[in-house]
């Protein structure tokens, strides 16, 4: 007879929670956020701050899943069961706004958080690198041109695409199509460094984009799909390895990789915010607009986002290793979220 | 055997042929057998040799990382930098809503208040040239200690104008240097801290200002990413919890009411057939289809919520059904028939004769099989990445409906932190963590047996 209540007693507490799974699923009071690796780390910092600072809002919940995952996730529709805030380390792309719509996801804002560089980066204990963009593009080229004649990549060592690189094996870590960095590493180095090439000048637009973004496909050039710990991972497999990385990634590990020079520039927050160094891009965050009302938070939680205390200088994701924006571009996007305007 | 034991006296006398032939291949058989012992006893030892290397390597990086460096603060709460109006005090006329919204401006209210300023004023009294150096000084104290320092003026305003000695925790990067985790000979350029940050600390570790405390904040915190040095497991470690809750309330009686049925009442046919083809199908399907199930099913069609622990529980529940009902079903088929025909024998009902004599024997067993099931769920991973509980969230979940992380994730997340001197360590403590809770659960499991157990 024991048993029996007991069993009953078990029986209401699962009706329980199956009854109020179905009322929880009504309404979310907590921002939910997802996208870039490179992003996540700042915007996590600001869900933190700002779930400490207003005692009213809940802490925003951080997910990752590269900038495209993101925004995919995005652009998935509208309600509770949808995510709030995409970032994003890249822009979005016009199809993907045309997709968003089409799913009926009509206002997006676009909050431009800040500058992030991205570095080349070895081990400590290998050669120092001092890089151009046309040597990452030969390195990584599926095919390259000899005598006139576009021929397979017959580069196995850096001295052999230039003398005065290391005599050391190619193998160049970079991230996967997944994160948005990948993006901003073909279009500011690798594209630059092949249309210096006197052949590539020559072809249409189409074929060289084509013939510029073309890998080489013999495991010179590995695809990372996770965040960059597993690139550092690679470099400390493989000495001679060359990883893709985010300049605060680099800063949290300087006594373990050390940073190439890309036209002679080495890259630090001074050359990057005066635009010496060459491979930098903005960060973004996209703000479903019709979820700002429904769900608490969302549009002081983006101003938080850009306020001059949080990512200004000498504020909190400055030191984490964002680039903070000029006062006048702050202003402007500030406006932009009050008034919600739309992309 | 059987040869030599029959005929004892013909075996003496003279060995026949086929104990001939026996004796000349006996050698050979001893030497195949010592063979396999050794092959044996060699794969035990390689693999216990693996299970010591793991445990070495986990315990030795995870072990230091329960005790965190800690600097011991005399904070005097300055009512000149706490400025702020009375707590708020509950009026008659006024509903409870009305007054927890004031409560909350109020606590807005002293959000506004520059907590660092206590800590980096006291920091003054035991570094005498810090006047010079306001950024490092800043950074002495990890940044999530002035929440805690906000939290005892809310919990107690009284204590402004009075002086407590506290133990703040340090800067993650403080921590390393201390413990060793970076090299101590790099050049400057390589080092997270600055040259007068270390010469700083060394100085206050040798005059025992900077101490290695047991890290409660390992416990008592949720992950941290603003704060590295307080990120804790708390906030995953009820996820979990909640996770294993709906596990409990859900797989177990459902399995064992499924495995009661289809062991004792249903009929055997084809269908019955089908069903036990496809519940053993079911125990080898692997787990992450379960999440890919999850985030289509539950969230997509159900509108549960995202990185919920509720979400993780239903999809950790069907991964145990099998589980649960496979072990419930050969506890039942343990229990000898006769306990059974005896209760029928006696007049009993079929329902009662289970009910009442076959369940209660078998208890322990369903126990155990539940508690391994319900230590596998704990272990898992892969369904819930699916589901959106690798978000980072800084908070502790309340109930089973706001947003969590679980204990293998979080292992999962602190692996990718970026700050990795810090975090490898972290990352192993986490793992001894929850090897130690699988430990006791599979403990408890034996424990049970071995004293619910009858033999018959």
């Amino acid at each position: 007879m024991k048993l029996n209540k007991f069993s009953s007693l078990l029986l209401a507490a699962t009706v329980a929670l199956t009854a109020s799974a179905t009322a929880q699923a009504q309404s979310r009071d907590t921002i939910q956020i997802a996208g870039s690796s490179t992003v996540l780390p700042f915007s996590a910092v600001v869900a933190e701050e700002f779930g400490n600072n207003f005692a009213q809002f809940r802490t925003p919940v951080v997910g990752s899943g590269g900038s495209s995952g993101g925004l995919r996730q995005f652009c998935q529709g509208v309600g509770a069961n949808t995510i709030d805030v995409a970032n994003s380390s890249r822009k979005m792309r016009p199809n993907e706004v045309e997709a968003c719509k089409a799913n009926g996801v009509k206002e997006i804002i676009e909050v431009k958080i800040g500058y992030d560089g991205i570095v080349f980066a070895s081990r400590v204990d290998a050669a120092v690198f001092k890089l151009e963009p046309k040597h990452v593009f030969l390195a990584q080229a599926a095919q390259v041109a000899q005598n006139g004649k576009m021929v397979a990549n017959p580069y196995t060592r850096w001295n052999q695409i230039d003398k005065t690189l290391p005599d050391q094996e190619i193998l160049l870590a970079i991230p996967g199509s997944n994160h948005g960095t990948r993006e901003v590493y073909e279009e500011k180095v690798v594209v630059p460094g092949c249309q210096t090439l006197a052949e590539v000048k020559a072809m249409d637009k189409d074929a060289a984009h084509k013939f510029c973004t073309a890998m080489r496909t013999d495991g010179r050039v590995v695809e990372i799909a996770g965040d960059y710990t597993e690139t550092l991972a690679r470099l400390q497999a493989q000495k001679d390895a060359v990883g893709v990385f985010g300049l605060s990634f680099f800063e949290a590990n300087r006594d373990r990789i050390k940073v190439a020079t890309v036209s002679g520039v080495e890259p630090n927050l001074d050359t990057i915010i005066s635009g010496e160094y060459p491979v930098s891009r903005p960060l973004y965050i996209y703000v479903k607009g019709a979820h700002i009302g429904v769900i608490p938070g969302l549009q002081e939680y983006a101003q938080f986002h850009v306020s001059e205390g949080m990512s200004g200088f000498g504020s909190v994701l400055e030191s984490a290793g964002l680039i903070p924006l000029s006062d006048d571009e702050r202003a402007e996007i500030m406006q932009n979220i009050r008034q919600k305007k739309s992309l | 055997m059987t040869i030599i034991a029959e005929n004892p006296i013909k075996a003496v006398a003279a060995p026949s042929q086929v104990q001939q032939k026996v004796i000349a291949s006996l050698a050979k058989r001893h030497r195949t057998e010592n063979l396999f012992r050794r092959l044996g006893l060699t794969a035990v030892l390689i693999s216990l040799g693996l299970v010591a290397v793991l445990f070495i390597n986990i315990f030795s990086k995870g072990l230091p990382a329960f005790w965190q460096s800690a600097i011991t603060l005399e904070i005097y709460f300055d009512p000149a930098i706490i400025k702020i109006p009375p707590m708020p005090q509950q009026r008659v006329d006024e509903s409870d809503n009305d007054f927890r919204q004031r409560h909350i401006e109020w606590q807005t209210e002293i959000g506004f208040v520059n907590f660092n300023r206590l800590i980096t004023d006291s920091l003054q009294k035991v570094l005498p040239d810090a006047g010079k150096h306001r950024r490092d000084l800043a950074r002495v104290v990890t940044s999530g200690e002035r929440f805690a320092l906000r939290d005892m003026v809310v919990a107690d305003p009284s204590i402004i104008g009075q002086t407590r000695t506290l133990h703040l925790l340090t800067d993650a990067n403080i921590d390393v240097w201390l413990k060793g985790n970076i090299d101590r000979s790099l050049p400057d350029a390589q080092q997270q801290l600055s040259p007068k940050m270390r010469e700083w600390v060394d100085k206050l570790a040798a005059d025992g200002v900077i101490q290695n405390r047991f890290s409660l904040a390992l416990f008592m915190n949720p992950d941290s990413r603003s704060s590295l040095a307080s990120a804790g497991l708390a906030g995953a470690f009820m996820g979990s919890f909640y996770m294993m809750l709906v596990v409990i309330l859900l797989a177990v009686p459902m399995g064992v009411a499924a495995a009661i049925y289809l062991e004792e009442f249903a009929p055997r046919n084809r269908i019955t057939d089908l069903v036990e083809v496809n519940i053993n199908n079911l125990a080898a399907v692997p787990s992450i289809v379960f999440g890919l199930l999850g985030a289509s099913v539950l969230i997509g069609w159900f509108n549960l919520p995202m990185s919920a622990p509720i979400v993780g529980g239903l999809v950790l529940s069907l991964m145990t059904l099998p589980t649960v009902i496979i072990a419930t079903r050969s506890t039942l088929k343990a229990i000898p028939p006769s306990i059974r025909q005896a209760a029928l024998g006696l007049g009993a009902s079929k329902m009662q004769a289970i009910f009442h004599h076959v369940l209660p024997l078998a208890i322990p067993g369903i126990l155990t099989g539940a508690i391994l099931g319900v230590a596998q769920a704990l272990g898992e991973t892969a369904p819930l990445l699916l589901i959106g509980m690798k978000s980072f969230v800084a908070s502790i979940p309340a109930s089973p409906f706001e947003q969590a992380s679980a204990l293998p994730v979080q292992i999962y997340l602190w692996q990718g932190n970026e700050l990795r001197n810090f975090f490898e360590a972290r990352t192993s403590a986490a793992i001894i963590v929850l090897l130690l809770m699988m430990i006791s659960l599979n403990g408890l499991a034996i424990w049970l047996r071995k004293k619910y157990e009858k033999r018959w």
